[in-house]
């Protein structure tokens, strides 16, 4: 009896948090070729979670499932479900532009609009909300903020974006995200086009932000899946091959094939 | 090797240069006040451009205002909505086959269309001939920068909810502003100097005339008329209409060159 009383101290804590997003069974095609093979996983609500793997094993495919942005393009298909707080956000009647709202995206390379530095973040904020323009003020300094970009543009806002250096155009944008109110953001190896000073600012702010967002990256950068995330998914091929807290795949993963990679044998 | 094509450079540019030289030299001799602000003469007497001037700037801005909307909007379906479809493929093609078209035959269609139906030559019709001309030069310009806008741009727009309409107005055209511009340069300095198809449709009119269901005077046709006369003042103001038109043609491809110069700068 004492035996099953005594909890597993591992297992309450997963099981205590709250899921965010939950796989079910994914597949996803180009075209006729599989890209994603039955994936099925959960990410707990604020906290980073990476996903790792070699070159076309379907970690940013996974990634651009989340907010659909793939079905900007014909022939590419997903099929199963991805539960956002439990609600299938594959479901044929999902408004498209709401669900992106809620689940906002950093891309690899940073987008700036061609506007200025305010106008890049105003222009999502004001698509969904009619703000007056010292409230709008306010809303575009905080999400500057809150992406430690406010101090070095402050007093340039009426600046193009493109202006900007690589690493601050990356936090604009990463602003841009914060400043619509997401619930969840998901960053697309938001550093590897940047220095490594602008790469450490990046997950700086990986780790602020995931008090108030849930927060998925796609890296090929293992130490930076180490540093940053609180659990990692390995994947290969289109399969999803282990995930688990981030620490466990990078000390003792159980799969031989996490083990090859992280330690340098393939990828 | 090298030498051959410098001659052959040469060779290009002397023609030119000669053409430019003829053009200046014999165009700024009759080149005065009255040229602007007087009619064309009856033969044998002293008189301006104004009517002709005033005529292709007309028909210019009716065409351009006609055009444009329709060639923005077709390149903007095949860069944007129909990217990966087979109809824009097909227009593609056809837009091609447009733009090389033989602008006689433009100018005999519009005739067939609209100027045997009315029963005789008016402004309108020489202005729909243009539009037809501007209109798969400004398509082919629009669909051919917004294509050079990147795809990421894109992704980044729909990625903060923006619906589609919203990414293509405020963040590509923006994006390809100066190219498309560009394009309607183009398509002005192509229209300005056509003289074919306004002969099938605004044909001339010695007079003033503001009324775009009459037969309108315009530069092109007023110079092909006056340069073939035998009356020495109709000769001058062909040299200097002629002179004018290059002039603006010129100024027009330098607004469009600094335009693209700029892009390319950022």
């Amino acid at each position: 009896m004492t035996q099953m009383l005594s909890p597993d101290m591992t297992m309450t804590e997963t099981v205590a948090e709250k899921t965010k997003i939950e796989v079910k069974n994914l597949n996803f095609y180009y075209g006729q070729s599989k890209a994603l093979k039955d994936i099925s996983l959960s990410l707990p609500e604020r906290s980073v979670t990476a996903f790792i793997g070699p070159s076309g094993c379907g970690k940013s495919t996974l990634l651009r499932v989340f907010n659909r942005i793939y079905e900007l393009y014909p022939k590419q298909t997903a099929e199963g479900q991805v539960l956002l707080d439990g609600k299938n956000i594959l479901d044929r009647s999902q408004d498209l532009n709401l669900l992106r709202t809620k689940i906002g995206m950093v891309f690899q390379k940073p987008t700036p609009f061609p506007m200025s530095i305010y106008e890049n973040i105003a222009f999502g904020v004001r698509l969904y909300e009619n703000l007056g323009k010292s409230e709008m003020d306010g809303r575009v300094e905080q999400a500057l903020k809150r992406a430690a970009l406010w101090s070095e543009v402050k007093d340039k806002l009426n600046a193009s974006g493109l202006s900007l250096s690589g690493g601050q155009q990356q936090r604009l944008c990463i602003a841009r995200t914060v400043a619509v109110k997401p619930e969840v953001i998901l960053l697309d190896e938001p550093a590897s086009a940047l220095d490594p000073l602008s790469t450490a600012k990046i997950e700086e702010l990986i780790d602020e932000l995931q008090a108030d967002y849930t927060i998925v990256i796609v890296t090929h950068n293992m130490q930076q899946a180490a540093r940053v995330s609180r659990q990692t998914a390995f994947m290969y091929l289109g399969e999803l091959v282990e995930f688990d807290r981030t620490e466990k795949i990078f000390t003792s993963p159980r799969e031989k094939r996490t083990q090859d990679y992280i330690t340098g044998r393939f990828g | 090797m090298m030498a051959l094509c410098v001659v052959a450079a040469g060779i290009g540019l002397a023609w030119l240069a000669l053409i430019l030289g003829a053009l200046v030299y014999k165009g700024t001799a009759g080149l005065s006040l009255a040229v602007f602000t007087e009619m064309t003469p009856p033969p044998g007497e002293a008189g301006g451009l104004l009517n002709a001037i005033a005529g292709s700037l007309l028909m210019t801005i009716i065409a351009v205002v006609v055009g444009t909307p329709i060639g923005v909007l077709a390149g903007t379906y095949m860069a944007e909505y129909g990217r990966f479809s087979r109809i824009t493929t097909v227009v593609r093609f056809i837009n091609d086959i447009l733009l090389s078209a033989p602008s006689i035959i433009i100018g005999l269609f519009v005739y067939e269309l609209m100027v045997r139906p009315m029963g005789h030559f008016s402004a309108i019709a020489g202005a729909v001939a243009l539009a037809i001309l501007v209109i798969p030069v400004v398509v082919r310009t629009t669909e051919d920068m917004l294509n050079l806008v990147p795809n990421a741009l894109r992704e980044a727009g729909a990625a903060i909810g923006a619906p589609r309409w919203v990414v293509i107005r405020s963040v590509a055209y923006r994006a390809a502003l100066s190219g498309i511009v560009t394009g309607i340069l183009l398509a002005i300095a192509r229209i300005s100097g056509e003289t074919a198809p306004l002969l099938f449709t605004a044909l001339n009119n010695q007079f003033w005339s503001s009324n775009i269901n009459a037969p309108m005077a315009s530069l092109p046709v007023t110079i092909f008329q006056f340069a073939l006369s035998p009356y020495e003042e109709w000769q001058q103001l062909a040299w200097t209409g002629a002179l004018i038109i290059t002039l603006t043609v010129l100024g027009l491809s330098i607004l469009a060159r600094s335009l693209t110069g700029r892009r390319e700068d950022r």
